[in-house]
C-alpha cells in the first residue's frame, strides 16, 4: 500500500452507470455520475426516493444490490478503481478503508450476535487485530461516541438497546479500522427529531477528530447542509447541481435546486381565532387505552370551524391514537367526544350515517388508503353514492367537479387505477374521497410524510385552498415542526399520551416554551449551515443535548 | 428500504412512457406470448386434458366399461393400448379417466374453496370469537394428517363418489381456510378498508368489494395447487382401494388393477400414472408462472 | 429463559390438548356409523339375537362417555382392543409394523434431509443460475408426481430392467441389519425422492427470504468472506426455517409412507391401515390413525419448541 501512487483525489467517480433490473428488462438508474471527494472532506448527496443516492453511495463500495449491475464508468478509491479489482481485494477494502452506516441500524445488527462481537469482527476477520484489543478499541469508542454505560453495553443484542444508541453503535463499528471513508446512508431518518440531533452531533464530532471522508445520504436539505462541506443534487439517477454548501444554500443555480430550497417557505395566510359559543369538534377528558397499556391520559382540547389544529409529537406520543378515538375506532376509557356540542358514541358502528359523513380521514400512507382494485371513478364516486344517494349523470358530473377541484384532469384520471399515479396524485384522490362526503372536519394523519417535500407542498397548498373554500376544520396529526409552522391555527403539543402545551400558533412557537416544546423546537435543524454549531454553543450551560434522551424516556 | 428506493428509481424510469391501453385478452394473449415454455407447456397440457374430458365419446368406439376381448391384450390395433385385467380397452378408459378423476377432483377443490375460502374471509374480517372459533377447528382438523383422516371416515361412511367429495373438499378447506384468512387478513387491516368501515359500509360490501378482489391473485394460484394435491390424493385413494369404485374408469384404480404386468416389463400401467403426473405438472408450471408473475419482483416460494 | 419455559410449556400443554381432542374425533367418529358397529359388521342379514350378543360383546350396551374413558384407559396402558377380522390384539400387530415403519422413515429421513439442505442452500446461493433453474423444474415435476408413480418407475428400472433390487420388500423381526437397509431401500429412495423436491423447494425460500436481510449486506458490506456471511450470520438466523422445513416433511414423511408400503408390501402400519379399511376393521383403524395422528402432533409441537428456543429475541430477553 506504501508504494502507490498517493491519488490526487480519495474518490473519483467517473460517468457511473448502474442498471436495475424489472422484469425481463434492465433500466438505467443512475445515469453517467461524476463525483470527486478529497480526504477528510464530507460530501452530501441529496435527492428525492428514486434519484439514486443509496444506489450511488453502495457503488462507493463497489458494491451493486443484488438485481443491480454496473454498468459503465469507473470508481477510483486511492487511484484503483473498484470495478476491476479482484472479489477478494475488494473485499480487503470494505470494512477496513471504506465502511457503511445504515438507515436502520435496527435491521442492520445480525439479532443473534453481540454489539461487541459484531465489532470486532471486522478488524479480527481482517487481521488487523487481535479479539481483545479489538474489544478494548470497542469500548474506548463507545465512550467517545458518549453512549451509556460503554463498558457493558456492548454485551447486549441489538434488540435490548435503543434506536438512537443502535445508530451511534453503528457508527462506532464503521470507525473500528479507523477507514478513509465512511458511507452514511440516511443515517437519522429513522429517528425522532430530538434522537436525530444526538447523533447528528456525534457523527459530525468523530469525522473530524478521525479526519475521515464520508459521503452522506440523504433526503433532508437542513441535515445536510449541518453535515457536509459540498453537495450534490440529484434527479432520477443524474446530477443536477453541486457547489460548497455554503454557495449551494445561498445561491443555487438550477430550477430544480431553487424549488427544493423555497418549499419551506410555504407558508399559510393565517387566520385571527373566530370564537363561537360551540366548538365543532371537542374533546374531553379522554383517557384511552390498548388491553392494559394506557395510551392517552386526560386528553382535552377543541376544534372550531375553519380552523386547523395541529396535533405534534414524537413516535408514542399518542397523536394517532387520539384520531382513532376520534373516529371511534378506539372506545375510549374515559371522558367523550363532542360534535357540534352533541356527544358522539364512543364506537363508531353506533354512530347515525350522518355523523360519520361529518367526519372524515386522510391517511400517510395513500398507498394503503385506497382500494388498488377499484378505479379512480369508484373511489371518489362511492361516497357520493352511499351518502348523498348520487347517480347516473349526477354522480359523474360531480365526480368530474372533484376531480377538477384537486387538480387532476377528469378525462386523464377518471378510468385509472391507483397502481397507475404517483404518490402525490393518489394523495389527492384520497382527499378528493373525503371532500365528496361533504364533511365538515377532516383528520389529516401525517398526510405529507411519506411523500417528496415538492409533492407535500403541493399537498399543503391544495388542503389549505379547500380549507378557505368551505370552512373545513382540520385536525393535522404530523411529527414535523415546518408542517406546523406551515399551516396550523392551532397546535396541541403531546408527551408519552399527555398534552403537555396547546394554544395558538404564534403562543406555542414564542418564547417563554415549556421545556419539551423548547427541545422539540430547538432539535429541528435549519437551513444555516451554522445552526448546528450555533445551537451547539448556547447549549454549552446546559447540557440538554445529552441528556433529552433521558428528559423523554 | 433498499428494495423500495431500487423500485421508485425503476418506477420513474417508467413513468415516462405510459403503457399503451389495449383490451383484456389482447393483454393475457400477451402475457402468454411471453411467458416461459413451461408455462407454456403447462397450459398445452391443461387443454389437452379438458378437450378429453369433454370429448371422450367422441374420441373412442368402445364404452367406458365395455368388455372388448381377452384381459390383458398386448397393444394392437383396434385396442391401441391393449386391454386392461377384464378385458376392457385401456385406451377408452385412460380417455373417461380424464373426465372421472379430474372431474371430481375440479369439484372437490370448488367445494374446499367455497367453505374455506368464505370462512376464511369471515374469520379475518370478523376476528374476535368468530376467528377464534373457526381456527380452532381448523387447528384440531390439521392436526390429524390428511391422508389418514380420510382414511379414517371412509372406513365409517363407506366409499362412495358424494361421500368422497364431500370428506376430501371439508379436509382440504381447512388448508384454503388457513390461506385465505392469512391473505385477508393482510388487507383487512390496510387503511382502505379501515376507511370504509368508518364509511359505515355493510359486512357484504366490505367483504365482496374492498376484501375479495385484492385477495384473488394468491387465491387463484392456491386453487392451482389445492387442485394438484385434492388430484394426487384422490388418485391415491383410488389406488388404493378406496377411492372411486369400479367399474368407473380411473387412473388411480387402473395402475392398482393393472400392476402385475409391470413385473413382465409392460410399460401399459404406467400409462394412468403418468397422465396424473403429466398433469399436475402441467397445473404447478402454470402456477409456478402465476406466482412468478404476481409477486413481481419478489423471489416466491 | 423465565419466559422460554413458559412457552415451552404453554405449547406442551396445547399438544396434550389438541391429542386429547383428536381421540375423541377419532373415537365420536365410529358413533356416527349409520347403524353402530355391531351392524356395519355383520351386515343386514344378521339376526336380532346375534347381534345383541355381539353388542354385549363390544360393551355397545354401555353409555358413551364410560366407553370412551375405558378405551382411551386402556391405549394408555398399551391395551388397543382386539381386531374385528382376526381377534387378535391389536397391540400384537401393531408392534412390528410400527418399528417396521419407522425403520422405513427414519432410513429415508438420513437420506433425504442432508442431501435437500445441501442442495437447497446451494439452489439459494446460486440463485437464478441455470442450476437453480434446472433445479426448479426438476422439483416441481417430482411435487407432482403420485407416489405410485416413482414407486413404479423405480421397480421397472430397477427391479425388472437391470435386476439389482427386489420389487417386493418382505422384512421380519429376524432379517438381518445389511439385508433389511437392502430390501427397504427401494421404498426409502421413493420417499427421499417424494419428500425431497418439498424440502429443497422450501430451503431455497428459507434462505433467500433470509439471504435479503439488511444485516447480511452489512456482513458483506464489512468485507467478510462469503463462508463466514454463510455461517456466522446467516446460519444461527436459519435455524428456526430450517427446522420448520425438515418437521413439516417428516411429517409428511410419515403419511407418505402409506401408500408406498402398499407398493412394495413392506410389511408396516400403512399396510396395515388399507387392509383394515378395506375390510373395516374399526378398531385397528382408530388405532392406527390415532398412532399417526400422535406421531404427527408430536412432530409439529417439536418444530414449534425448537424454534421458540432457537430464537434470539427470546433467549436474550431485555
Amino acid at each position: 500500500m506504501d508504494n502507490k501512487p498517493e491519488s490526487k483525489h480519495l474518490l473519483e467517480m467517473r460517468g457511473l452507470r448502474i442498471e436495475g433490473q424489472s422484469g425481463e428488462e434492465w433500466l438505467e438508474i443512475v445515469k453517467g455520475i461524476d463525483l470527486t471527494l478529497d480526504r477528510g472532506q464530507m460530501l452530501g448527496l441529496i435527492g428525492e426516493s428514486g434519484a439514486g443516492k443509496s444506489t450511488i453511495g453502495l457503488a462507493a463500495m463497489g458494491f451493486a444490490r443484488p438485481g443491480c449491475r454496473f454498468s459503465g464508468g469507473e470508481i477510483l478509491f486511492d487511484g484503483v478503481d473498484l470495478r476491476e479489482l479482484r472479489r477478494k481485494d475488494r473485499r480487503s477494502l470494505r470494512g477496513v478503508r471504506i465502511a457503511y452506516v445504515a438507515q436502520s441500524a435496527a435491521a442492520s445488527f445480525n439479532p443473534a450476535h453481540r454489539l461487541i462481537d459484531q465489532f470486532s469482527e471486522i478488524p479480527v476477520e481482517h487481521g488487523i487485530s487481535s479479539k481483545s484489543e479489538a474489544e478494548a478499541d470497542a469500548i474506548d469508542l463507545f465512550t467517545r461516541l458518549k453512549m451509556p454505560f460503554p463498558d457493558v453495553i456492548g454485551f447486549r443484542y441489538p434488540h435490548q438497546v435503543s434506536g438512537g444508541q443502535l445508530q451511534r453503535a453503528m457508527t462506532a463499528m464503521a470507525l473500528s479500522c479507523r477507514p478513509d471513508l465512511i458511507i452514511f446512508d440516511e443515517p437519522t431518518t429513522a429517528l425522532d427529531v430530538t434522537t436525530q440531533i444526538e447523533v447528528l452531533v456525534t457523527i459530525r464530532d468523530v469525522v473530524k477528530q478521525f479526519n475521515t471522508a464520508a459521503i452522506y445520504i440523504t433526503h433532508d436539505l437542513a441535515v445536510v447542509a449541518q453535515m457536509s462541506d459540498k453537495i450534490i443534487v440529484l434527479r432520477y439517477g443524474e446530477k443536477v447541481e453541486e457547489a460548497e454548501t455554503r454557495v449551494m444554500l445561498s445561491d443555487p443555480k438550477q430550477d430544480y435546486t431553487k424549488s427544493l430550497w423555497a418549499v419551506r417557505s410555504f407558508t399559510k395566510s393565517s387566520k385571527p381565532p373566530e370564537h363561537e359559543q360551540v366548538p365543532l369538534m371537542r374533546v374531553e377528558h379522554v383517557t384511552a387505552a390498548y388491553g392494559k397499556d394506557v395510551i392517552l391520559k386526560d386528553i382535552s382540547f377543541d376544534i372550531h370551524r375553519g380552523q386547523t389544529v395541529a396535533v405534534v409529537g414524537e413516535s408514542g406520543s399518542g397523536k394517532s391514537t387520539t384520531a382513532r378515538v376520534i373516529t371511534g375506532l378506539l372506545p375510549p376509557l374515559q371522558g367523550s367526544v363532542f360534535f357540534d356540542g352533541v356527544p358522539l358514541p364512543a364506537d363508531y358502528r353506533k354512530r347515525s350515517k350522518d355523523q360519520l359523513r361529518q367526519a372524515q380521514m386522510i391517511y400517510q400512507m395513500a398507498d394503503t388508503a385506497v382500494n388498488p382494485r377499484h378505479k379512480i371513478r369508484d373511489i371518489i364516486g362511492r361516497p357520493l353514492s352511499f351518502y348523498l344517494g348520487l347517480g347516473g349523470a349526477k354522480l359523474e358530473q360531480r365526480i368530474r367537479e372533484l376531480l377538477d377541484m384537486i387538480e387532476l384532469d377528469p378525462d386523464v384520471f377518471i378510468d385509472r387505477y391507483p397502481g397507475e399515479l404517483s404518490g402525490g396524485q393518489k394523495q389527492r384522490v384520497c382527499i378528493a374521497r373525503a371532500l365528496a362526503a361533504e364533511p365538515k372536519f377532516i383528520i389529516c394523519d401525517e398526510v405529507t410524510s411519506a411523500l417528496d417535500q415538492l409533492v407535500a407542498e403541493g399537498i399543503l397548498k391544495l388542503l389549505d385552498r379547500l380549507q378557505q373554500e368551505f370552512n373545513l376544520a382540520y385536525m393535522f396529526i404530523t411529527h414535523d415542526l415546518a408542517t406546523v409552522r406551515a399551516i396550523a391555527d392551532r397546535v396541541v403539543v403531546m408527551l408519552q399520551g399527555e398534552i403537555v402545551e396547546q394554544g395558538s400558533k404564534d403562543t406555542v412557537f414564542s418564547p417563554p416554551h415549556h421545556e419539551y416544546t423548547n427541545l422539540l423546537l430547538s432539535s429541528v435543524p435549519e437551513m444555516d449551515p451554522d445552526w448546528l454549531d450555533n445551537m451547539l454553543k448556547s447549549k454549552v450551560d446546559s447540557p440538554d443535548i445529552v441528556r433529552s434522551s433521558d428528559i423523554i424516556r | 428500504m433498499s428494495e423500495v428506493e431500487i423500485k421508485t428509481a425503476l418506477d420513474s424510469a417508467d413513468a415516462k412512457a405510459p403503457p399503451p391501453k389495449v383490451n383484456k385478452w389482447d393483454e393475457a394473449m400477451l402475457e402468454l406470448k411471453k411467458a416461459p415454455w413451461s408455462a407454456k407447456f403447462g397450459f398445452l397440457v391443461i387443454a389437452l386434458y379438458v378437450f378429453a374430458a369433454f370429448f371422450a365419446p367422441l374420441l373412442t368406439p368402445f364404452g367406458e366399461s365395455e368388455i372388448v376381448g381377452d384381459s390383458f391384450l398386448p397393444w394392437n390395433e383396434t385396442n391401441i393400448l391393449g386391454t386392461d385385467n377384464l378385458g376392457r380397452d385401456m385406451l377408452t378408459r385412460l380417455l373417461y379417466g380424464a373426465r372421472n378423476t379430474v372431474g371430481i377432483a375440479f369439484v372437490t377443490t370448488c367445494f374446499a374453496f367455497l367453505i374455506g375460502g368464505v370462512a376464511g374471509m369471515l374469520a379475518a374480517i370478523l376476528g374476535g370469537w368468530t376467528d377464534q372459533v373457526l381456527s380452532r377447528i381448523v387447528d384440531i382438523l390439521m392436526a390429524i394428517p390428511q391422508l389418514i383422516f380420510a382414511l379414517l371416515l371412509l372406513t365409517i361412511f363407506g366409499t362412495s363418489i358424494p361421500v368422497l367429495i364431500v370428506i376430501i373438499a371439508i379436509l382440504d378447506s381447512t388448508r384454503v381456510f388457513r390461506l385465505a384468512r392469512a391473505v385477508s387478513h393482510n388487507v383487512v387491516v390496510t387503511d382502505f378498508v379501515e376507511s370504509a368501515r368508518l364509511r359505515g359500509e355493510s359486512m357484504g360490501w366490505i367483504s365482496i368489494r374492498e376484501v375479495l378482489p385484492n385477495i384473488m391473485p394468491p387465491l387463484v394460484a392456491e386453487f392451482g395447487l389445492r387442485f394438484c394435491f385434492v388430484f394426487l390424493l384422490i388418485s391415491g385413494l383410488s389406488f388404493l382401494g378406496l377411492g372411486l369404485q369400479p367399474p368407473t374408469a380411473d387412473w388411480g384404480s387402473m395402475v392398482r388393477d393393472n400392476a402385475t404386468l409391470i413385473t413382465y416389463g409392460d410399460i401399459t400401467p404406467l400409462l394412468p400414472a403418468g397422465a396424473i403426473a403429466l398433469l399436475t405438472v402441467g397445473v404447478n408450471f402454470v402456477v409456478d408462472w402465476f406466482l412468478h408473475k404476481t409477486s413481481g419482483l419478489r423471489d416466491g416460494q | 429463559m423465565q419466559k422460554i419455559l413458559n412457552m415451552v410449556a404453554q405449547r406442551l400443554t396445547l399438544g396434550l390438548l389438541v391429542l386429547f381432542v383428536v381421540s375423541i374425533i377419532i373415537f365420536l367418529g365410529v358413533e356416527l356409523l349409520p347403524g353402530d358397529l355391531a351392524e356395519a359388521m355383520l351386515g343386514q342379514s344378521a339376526t336380532e339375537e346375534t347381534l345383541a350378543a355381539f353388542r354385549k360383546e363390544l360393551k355397545l350396551d354401555l353409555p358413551m362417555h364410560t366407553r370412551y374413558l375405558e378405551w382411551l384407559f386402556n391405549i394408555l396402558q398399551g391395551d388397543f382392543g382386539k381386531s374385528l377380522a382376526n381377534g387378535r390384539e391389536i397391540s400384537e400387530l401393531i408392534e412390528t409394523r410400527l418399528s417396521n415403519t419407522l425403520f422405513l422413515a427414519l432410513f429415508s429421513a438420513f437420506i433425504a434431509v442432508p442431501l435437500s439442505l445441501t442442495l437447497g442452500v446451494l439452489a439459494a446461493m446460486y440463485r437464478n443460475t441455470f442450476y437453480d433453474r434446472t433445479v426448479n423444474i426438476l422439483t416441481l415435476s417430482s411435487i407432482s408426481f403420485p407416489e405410485f408413480f416413482i414407486a413404479y418407475i423405480l421397480i421397472f428400472v430397477f427391479s425388472i430392467n437391470l435386476g439389482w433390487m427386489p420389487s417386493l420388500s418382505n422384512v421380519s423381526p429376524e432379517t438381518p441389519l445389511g439385508e433389511r437397509l437392502f430390501v427397504s431401500l427401494m421404498p426409502a429412495l421413493t420417499l427421499t425422492l417424494v419428500v425431497m423436491a418439498h424440502m429443497m423447494r422450501m430451503t431455497r425460500a428459507a434462505i433467500i427470504n433470509l439471504l435479503a436481510s439488511p444485516y447480511i449486506e452489512m456482513a458483506n458490506l464489512k468485507g467478510l468472506s462469503r463462508a463466514r456471511v454463510i455461517l456466522r450470520h446467516a446460519l444461527p438466523n436459519a435455524w428456526a426455517p430450517i427446522i420448520n422445513v425438515v418437521v413439516i416433511n417428516l411429517a409428511y414423511l410419515i403419511v407418505g409412507v402409506v401408500i408406498v408400503e402398499v407398493v412394495f408390501v413392506y410389511p408396516g402400519l400403512g399396510q396395515l391401515i388399507v387392509d383394515s379399511v378395506q375390510n373395516r376393521d374399526i378398531p385397528v383403524v382408530q388405532a392406527c390413525s390415532l398412532i399417526f395422528a400422535a406421531t404427527y402432533i408430536l412432530l409439529n409441537l417439536t418444530a414449534d419448541i425448537l424454534s421458540i428456543i432457537s430464537n434470539p429475541r427470546l433467549l436474550h430477553p431485555r
